[in-house]
């Protein structure tokens, strides 16, 4: 479903970043594991089209991200992937509820309802964002993630800050969303904790061209 | 969706919001409440004037003829004798005169002396009786009716003069035989009456108080000092202006009338050639006619004519300059307010980059994010605008109340065409804010935003 071919990024004034090729088909999970600094973040984001390769295709469904407009993209993105980031980010005047319905492809207030239910949240959803503990947030942001009901969806050290318990339940949580949504899921990661739980697992070296 | 989210974030910082909102809220209220005032000011000027060419009274102020014996908002120059104004009253070019006399007034209501020409002339319509005939007896509108409670049928004596407290001249009742509907004009201020009526009061005046003044002491007024033959010297009519010097009163010739006691036929008895007004209102067959008719006037008779119009326009003209500056000094406050809506936005634009990141993350494009500070500035406008708006009739309505007594006049609390153009300021202003900070929401880089720590 999803596949990258020779990916490289280059920031300004730094060598470029190379990324191994991965494929993924639909309802299967990838972990990316590396340390600080070797571009996790960065390749997660071209993954999501938030940011263009300089080299190489990733190509979804048939579709080539690169080939589309700004605003195709943001659409693209909109409609197919989730996105949990490394930190909870939610529009502050709007209150949970809001903030989940917040995308414009957004199913609706029952499926908002359903999710929160399942991430024990669902008496949270009137108040506002920072009104949470960061454990609520981060669930708030995973059920955002999958409120349109994406075909793949990424999450950028979505446990580094948990303690194992809260861990594995965020990472459950995780696998048993994308189950439920069919989608495929892929973590970028360089918490060891997770390796055990995934079949496929992708070590991203600090590789840089020379 | 959008929309929701400007909405509710104009409210998050509801200081930020509402330094502009009041901003902008002052900015329009003062524009809107001259744009009204003088929108109405100006109607009002040209209703009440009619077809009004000409305008002949004492010499003195043209500007203060025209705005007592046309608006009724200013004292009288003075008077003019019966016979001459006559002269220029038969005149063949004349299509219609009107004379005016005054002098008394029931409770801060002034009683004109005219003809029933006059109420014709702003097209009253009589809810009750019908017009005055014969003398003593008045007509007046609906307004003063439930103002004072004076009914069909009742009498009431005048006061010398303007202001309440002056001489009762209460050997003479007026009787109320006509009410009319509001007409939004002069009109409705005043107590209109036949002229004779104003002479009979006045020339009779001393002689009958004389006699009968001690008979009605308990009934009526305490100012009994008729015992002075002078007192009508101190008229209230008598003002500080220099031009006013040669003013007369009716009164001043009633002395030599006192050998005149006998009553009962008086007005037939009243010589005509003492008989005085205080101006007359011309209507000309031809504008010519009105235009070399002061020049005339002014030189051959010691009385003064003026084109009401003229004088009108430059009172507008000075009206203007001081509504100008005023109009400055609320266009500095807008302009002040689209600072404080671009610092608003401008200085957020920081703390909100990563939910603006994030509305990119979820599907929307650079665009909408454009819109949505577009929008801020735009509700902070409405909102501005609308509260402005009522602020501005809050004051009218303040001024009214001051308005209606000192100078009988009363403003409407419509929507001026005017207003409309100055609510597409009020958002041209909100947008402009905005301008720039949409630009800024519309370029970041959002992959940067979401990965910082």
């Amino acid at each position: 479903m999803i596949s990258t071919k020779n990916l490289e990024y280059q920031f300004p004034d730094s060598k470029p970043l190379i990324f191994p090729d991965i494929i993924l088909n639909k309802g299967h999970s990838l972990l990316i594991c590396g340390e600080s600094g070797c571009g996790k973040t960065s390749f997660l984001h071209l993954l999501a089209g938030l940011r263009k390769p300089t080299q190489g295709k990733i190509t979804f469904d048939n579709e080539e991200l690169s080939s589309l407009s700004a605003s195709k993209l943001d659409q693209f993105r909109g409609r197919t992937i989730g996105i949990v980031f490394q930190q909870s980010y939610f529009v502050q005047s709007l209150s949970v509820l809001e903030n989940l319905l917040i995308s414009p492809y957004s199913v609706n207030k029952t499926k908002a309802n359903t999710v929160c239910k399942r991430l024990k949240i669902d008496d949270l959803l009137n108040r506002k964002p920072h009104q949470l503990s960061t454990g609520q947030q981060q669930r708030a942001s995973i059920a955002r993630a999958v409120m349109n009901a994406p075909k793949l969806i990424l999450a950028d050290e979505p446990t580094s800050a948990l303690d194992d318990k809260n861990c594995k339940q965020v990472l459950s949580l995780l696998k048993e969303e994308a189950k439920i949504n069919k989608a495929a899921l892929i973590i970028v990661t360089h918490d060891n904790r997770l390796k055990s739980d995934f079949d496929n697992v992708i070590k991203l070296n600090p590789l840089k061209k020379s | 969706m959008i929309g929701k989210i400007a909405w509710k974030n104009i409210f998050y910082k509801p200081l930020n919001t509402g330094l502009c909102v009041s901003l902008l809220l002052f900015g329009v209220a003062i524009i809107s409440l001259l744009l009204v005032i003088q929108h109405q000011l100006n109607q009002k000027f040209e209703e009440d004037l009619k077809d009004i060419d000409l305008v002949i009274g004492a010499k003195g102020s043209p500007l203060q003829l025209v705005l007592s014996a046309v608006y009724h908002v200013d004292s009288p120059t003075g008077n003019i004798n019966l016979a001459e104004a006559e002269k220029i009253m038969n005149l063949p070019v004349v299509k219609n005169a009107i004379p005016l006399a005054y002098g008394d007034s029931y409770q801060a209501y002034r009683i004109l002396g005219t003809t029933p020409d006059y109420i014709e002339k702003y097209e009253a319509k009589f809810i009750e009786g019908r017009a005055f005939k014969t003398p003593m007896e008045a007509n007046i509108s609906e307004q003063i009716a439930n103002k004072t409670g004076l009914k069909l049928g009742d009498t009431f004596v005048g006061t010398h003069g303007e202001a309440q407290g002056g001489h009762v001249h209460d050997s003479h009742q007026y009787k109320v035989v006509g009410i009319f509907k509001k007409t939004n004009s002069v009109l409705d201020q005043l107590i209109l009456t036949d002229i004779e009526s104003v002479w009979i009061v006045h020339d009779s005046n001393h002689a009958e108080e004389h006699s009968k003044g001690h008979e009605q002491e308990g009934n009526s007024n305490k100012l009994h000092d008729e015992e002075n033959p002078n007192h009508h010297d101190h008229a209230l009519e008598e003002h500080n202006h220099n031009d006013h010097s040669h003013a007369h009163h009716i009164h001043e010739h009633e002395n030599k009338n006192d050998d005149n006691n006998d009553h009962s036929h008086l007005h037939t008895t009243i010589d005509n050639k003492n008989k005085e007004i205080t101006a007359v209102l011309l209507q000309f067959k031809t504008k010519m006619a009105a235009m070399t008719m002061p020049r005339m006037v002014n030189e051959q008779t010691n009385m003064q004519a003026v084109l009401p119009a003229m004088e009108i326009n430059r009172l507008i003209y000075l009206i203007g300059i001081g509504a100008t500056t005023i109009n400055l000094i609320a266009g500095g406050i807008m302009l002040m307010a689209c600072f404080s809506i671009f610092f608003a936005l401008y200085s957020r634009l920081k703390e909100r980059k990563y939910e603006l990141a994030l509305l990119r993350s979820v599907g929307y494009n650079s665009k909408s994010l454009f819109a949505l500070l577009i929008l801020e500035g735009f509700m902070i406008a409405i909102i501005g605008y609308v509260f402005g708006w009522f602020l501005s009739r809050l004051t009218l309505y303040f001024l009214n109340e001051q308005a209606e007594s000192d100078f009988n006049l009363q403003f409407s609390y419509m929507f001026t065409s005017n207003e409309f153009w100055l609510l597409l300021l009020t958002i041209l202003v909100g947008i402009l804010a905005a301008l720039l900070p949409a630009w800024q929401a519309m370029r970041i880089d959002i992959s940067k935003t979401l990965s910082e720590k």
